[in-house]
């Protein structure tokens, strides 16, 4: 195959990866719209996702009441499982495509490289992490309640990407030509993405527990949501997992990286900065959590405060600031003689 | 469900303990404190995040000092309120010092005791078993017709296969305790103790390192003494001792233009052969300089990090005296390399020449307008202002080979008052007006700007980092938990033991009742499964004659 061929391949495969989710987002609506009308139990049968057997979705169980279900209820039931099913068969595939699309957009290089040039790029493997590891946690953790931030997450970011990111193939700029960008890359965005999905258990976290803590008795899909205390574990092992990944990828491979390529292993550039406050953030949230007073509430706070610093250092930054050597539009590093220099380099 | 974090469930919120450790006073006094400082910790921790923030929207000194001075130029009456806060070298400043300053102190003060405190919990046995273990969150309930002393002999064993320390047996116990996970808190002291590590690998580095840059043409050499640099940054104790006596010439420079594609005008392959000397009477070594491979002669690092074009420029005066020939350096402006530069000839009769303006390495004309294609030096234009008079050179303050002091100097101008524009291509030579003399643009060389850095420390520091990971991974992954077996002859007339496990306990055979407990520890457990695997294990192949579960 030609590289033009190649780069087609790829924008097709980003493009399908996007319907697919799309369709699975569907999917998801469709089968938590549901749910609003069948009382928990009957559907608790249908989706096995959400009868793990630790849920603590059972308190709810108990609370409603045994009423028999009606064969309507059952109807429903069976459609809440089929589309249950069918947003996870339906995300599967769409990792598929967006694998595709990322082989093909390192094999469109000249020479064949990582996938990993520019912005696109980086946001197209990023998000890839998000619903790959979705998947793969999602027996773990029986992660169906997750279904609908995870699909609509995805497409909104594959649409930011594809809109506003997108750059043509391009070879690596000199400075990204190393081993250490792929093993970096790889640990940042595998840690992105389970620091994404812990943030979004987070998220569903604070909803319940207020709507606990209001005494309102939680309906249609916030009742299949687990038990705010089974979410806290979760979202902590999300994290639990990330925060390790994270400290490889800044603090290890980041800075050797650097140290080869600029120099100097801290460079105090504004990435820098920035992964360096992300992840002194997650440390926070992992004192928080067991720290009198801040488990709970404020430690899922501070969750959602790491992934909101975690995506502006991802995106946001590079727009923000113009010393980034991590601008990766840009030839990187800089001759700063005197007065009249300006910014290129190698 | 997990044992310790309940934190929606107000009847479990029991800020400063667990359950298990009610009876130990002193843990409970421990914890306290533990968790008092814990908070310190924490807000020291937001701190240090809050306050790297500055440094990342406002140019840093250190980080781009260009970028700094251009700023502070813009920006009047923002600057000098700047400039006392530190604010353009906040990770050098005194407020952030603080911060992190006291978030060490905090965390030796946290760390010391606890390694006391895990020195003595290391060596104890698991504590006996809490009466009632119904109580537990986590617990199951079977009956057996096996002796208490088989169901306690198998726990044992299967616990111990488990990897779980047991408590002694002792005379008379009806239940076995055991303990795992004890190297989880070995892992968060280790991580903590190495955050230390790590600081200190950086602090060593800043203060005994150095970093330096030099631009150098192709075919000169550089000999490493400071007066050679032009610019350097030392550490804080840093002594000139410590460069080491090498030198190397740049033998050639070799780049590759990418002159189709979206990156068309981009260039890499980027190499520079070098030839170098650890010391004067050292032998003559080679190596090729490229981007991510740098040179390391005795604990200083040699990179390759920028590139651009020397002119070689000679200019003869109205006498007709060559009074400045050489390769000029000129810097490039923006990322096609047009490139800026000065040349300054004082020495010039009638009238000193200084020459100022822009090199086109691939010149184009469009509609009039002169342009730059590329990088590449394929079609090599000079294109300069002229200056006459006094350059300003004699008045004892050094000067940038980069600016032309034109205070005193006066501007050519053509007749209509335009400014005269001196444009000359590669080979060319033109006669200045007014018998000023000439100038020509002999040829065009290549120059490398290496930089030159010692970062003593940095090998602490990566071993603190690693180390902090191993011990991360150990606190985050290990799951310390206690677990209990009881195993009781059940009479008729007690149907558990425990008063509360209810319904099931009446009628039914004698026989053992068999209470299993497990305890998270780490907040982060899921203690169901494992029990259920343990409760399986134990019962192995006895009938399940009971239901009970919690
Ligand atoms: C540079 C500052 C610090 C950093 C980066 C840091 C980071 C961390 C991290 C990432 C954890 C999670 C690992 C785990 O859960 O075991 C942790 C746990 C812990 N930290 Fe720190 N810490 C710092 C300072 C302190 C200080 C000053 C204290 C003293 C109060 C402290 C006490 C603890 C304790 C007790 C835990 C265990 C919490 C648990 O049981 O889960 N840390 N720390």
């Amino acid at each position: 195959m030609t590289d033009t061929a190649w780069e087609m391949l790829s924008n097709r495969a980003v493009a399908t990866a996007g319907i697919l989710y799309f369709l699975a987002l569907l999917a998801h609506l469709v089968e938590w719209s549901t749910m609003r009308k069948v009382p928990v139990e009957v559907a608790a049968g249908a989706t096995s996702g959400t009868t793990s057997g630790t849920t603590a979705a059972g308190g709810v169980l108990v609370d409603l009441g045994p009423t028999a279900p009606t064969a309507a209820e059952e109807r429903d039931a069976d459609r809440i499982a089929l589309f249950g099913r069918l947003g996870l068969i339906l995300t599967g595939l769409g990792v598929a495509a967006h694998f595709v699309a990322l082989v093909g957009r390192g094999m469109a290089a000249d020479p064949n490289r990582v996938p990993w040039g520019n912005m696109y790029e980086f946001t197209l493997s990023g998000v890839f992490l998000v619903a790959a590891l979705y998947l793969a946690f999602y027996k773990k953790f029986a992660l169906a309640w997750l279904s609908l931030s995870v699909t609509t997450f995805v497409v909104a970011m594959l649409m930011v990407d594809v809109i506003w990111l997108y750059g043509p193939v391009a070879p690596l700029t000199e400075a990204l030509n190393s081993p250490w960008l792929v093993i970096h890359v790889i640990s940042a965005c595998i840690a992105t993405g389970a620091f994404t999905l812990g943030g979004m258990t987070s998220v569903l976290f604070l909803l319940k527990e207020r709507q606990l803590a209001k005494g309102k008795q939680p309906r249609g899909w916030m009742a299949r949501v687990p038990a705010p205390a089974r979410l806290d574990l979760v979202a902590y092992r999300m994290h639990a997992f990330a925060f390790p990944v994270w400290t490889f990828a800044v603090l290890i491979t980041g800075p050797i990286w650097a140290h080869q390529a600029w120099s100097s292993y801290w460079n105090w550039d504004p990435k820098e900065v920035w992964a360096f406050i992300t992840w002194v953030v997650y440390a926070a949230y992992l004192h928080a959590r067991s720290t009198a007073g801040w488990k709970g509430r404020n430690a899922a706070i501070l969750a959602l405060v790491g992934t909101a610093t975690l995506w502006f250092n991802f995106i946001g930054i590079n727009y923000f600031s113009t010393t980034s050597q991590h601008s990766y539009a840009a030839p990187a590093p800089v001759v700063q003689v005197a007065p009249g220099s300006g910014s290129v380099g190698v | 469900m997990t044992a310790t974090v309940e934190p929606s469930a107000p009847e479990t919120r029991h800020p400063d303990r667990r359950p298990g450790e009610l009876t130990f006073r002193e843990l409970l006094r421990f914890a306290w404190r533990q968790l008092t400082s814990m908070r310190t910790a924490l807000i020291l921790l937001l701190l240090l995040a809050l306050a790297a923030v500055p440094g990342s929207v406002i140019p840093q000194e250190g980080v781009d000092s260009l970028k700094t001075g251009n700023w502070k130029d813009a920006h009047p009456t923002l600057t000098p309120i700047y400039e006392k806060l530190d604010l353009f070298d906040v990770y050098g400043s005194v407020w952030f010092a603080a911060v992190y300053i006291l978030l060490m102190v905090s965390l030796v003060g946290c760390i010391v005791p606890r390694l006391f405190v895990y020195w003595r919990a290391a060596r104890a046995v698991p504590p006996a078993a809490p009466r009632n273990l119904s109580r537990m969150p986590d617990h199951e309930t079977y009956r057996t017709d096996e002796s208490p002393e088989e169901v306690l002999a198998r726990a044992r064993a299967v616990l111990a296969r488990k990897g779980y320390r047991l408590r002694p047996a002792a005379e008379g116990d009806d239940a076995v305790s055991a303990e795992r996970g004890y190297l989880r808190e070995a892992g968060n002291l280790v991580f903590h103790l190495s955050v230390l590590i790590v600081l200190a690998g950086f602090a060593i580095g800043g203060m005994f390192g150095f970093k330096g840059g030099v631009i150098v043409i192709q075919g000169d050499t550089f000999s490493n003494n400071l007066t050679q640099y032009d610019d350097f940054v030392p550490g804080s104790l840093f002594r000139a001792s410590q460069l080491n006596p090498f030198s190397f010439r740049v033998d050639d420079f070799n780049i590759e233009w990418l002159t189709s594609g979206p990156r068309q005008g981009m260039a890499r392959g980027f190499e520079a052969p070098l030839s170098y000397r650890t010391s004067p009477d050292a032998p003559e070594q080679t190596y090729d300089l490229r981007v991510n491979h740098p040179l390391s002669i005795g604990g200083t690092d040699v990179f390759l990090i920028g590139h651009g074009y020397a002119p070689v420029i000679t200019i003869r005066d109205g006498e007709g005296n060559v009074v400045y020939s050489r390769a000029t350096p000129f810097l490039p402006a923006d990322a096609s390399f047009l490139s800026f530069g000065v040349v300054k000839a004082p020495d010039a009769l009638p009238e000193g020449i200084g020459l100022e303006g822009l090199l086109y390495p691939t010149y184009a004309s469009v509609d009039g307008n002169p342009f730059n294609v590329m990088g590449d030096d394929k079609n090599p234009v000079l294109s300069m202002r002229v200056y006459t008079g006094d350059l300003n050179m004699d008045n004892g303050s050094p000067q940038s080979v980069y600016v032309l002091d034109k205070s005193k100097a006066t501007m050519l101008e053509k007749k209509d008052g335009k400014p005269y524009r001196l444009d000359l291509a590669l080979g060319q030579t033109v006669a200045l007006p007014n018998g000023l003399g000439t100038v020509s643009f002999d040829d065009i060389t290549p120059w490398v700007r290496i930089q030159m850095s010692q970062t003593p420390g940095k090998m602490v520091a990566l071993t603190g980092v690693v180390l902090a990971l191993v011990g991360l991974v150990g606190s985050l992954f290990l799951r310390p938990r206690r677990v209990w077996v009881r195993a009781r002859r059940m009479d008729d007339g007690d149907p558990g033991g425990s008063g509360d496990s209810g319904g099931s306990g009446h009628a039914g055979p004698p026989g053992t009742l068999v209470e299993v407990a497990a305890l998270d520890r780490s907040g982060g457990g899921d203690v169901a499964p494992v029990l259920a695997s343990i409760v399986s294990a134990v019962r192995g192949g006895s009938a399940p004659t009971a239901e009970e579960t919690s």
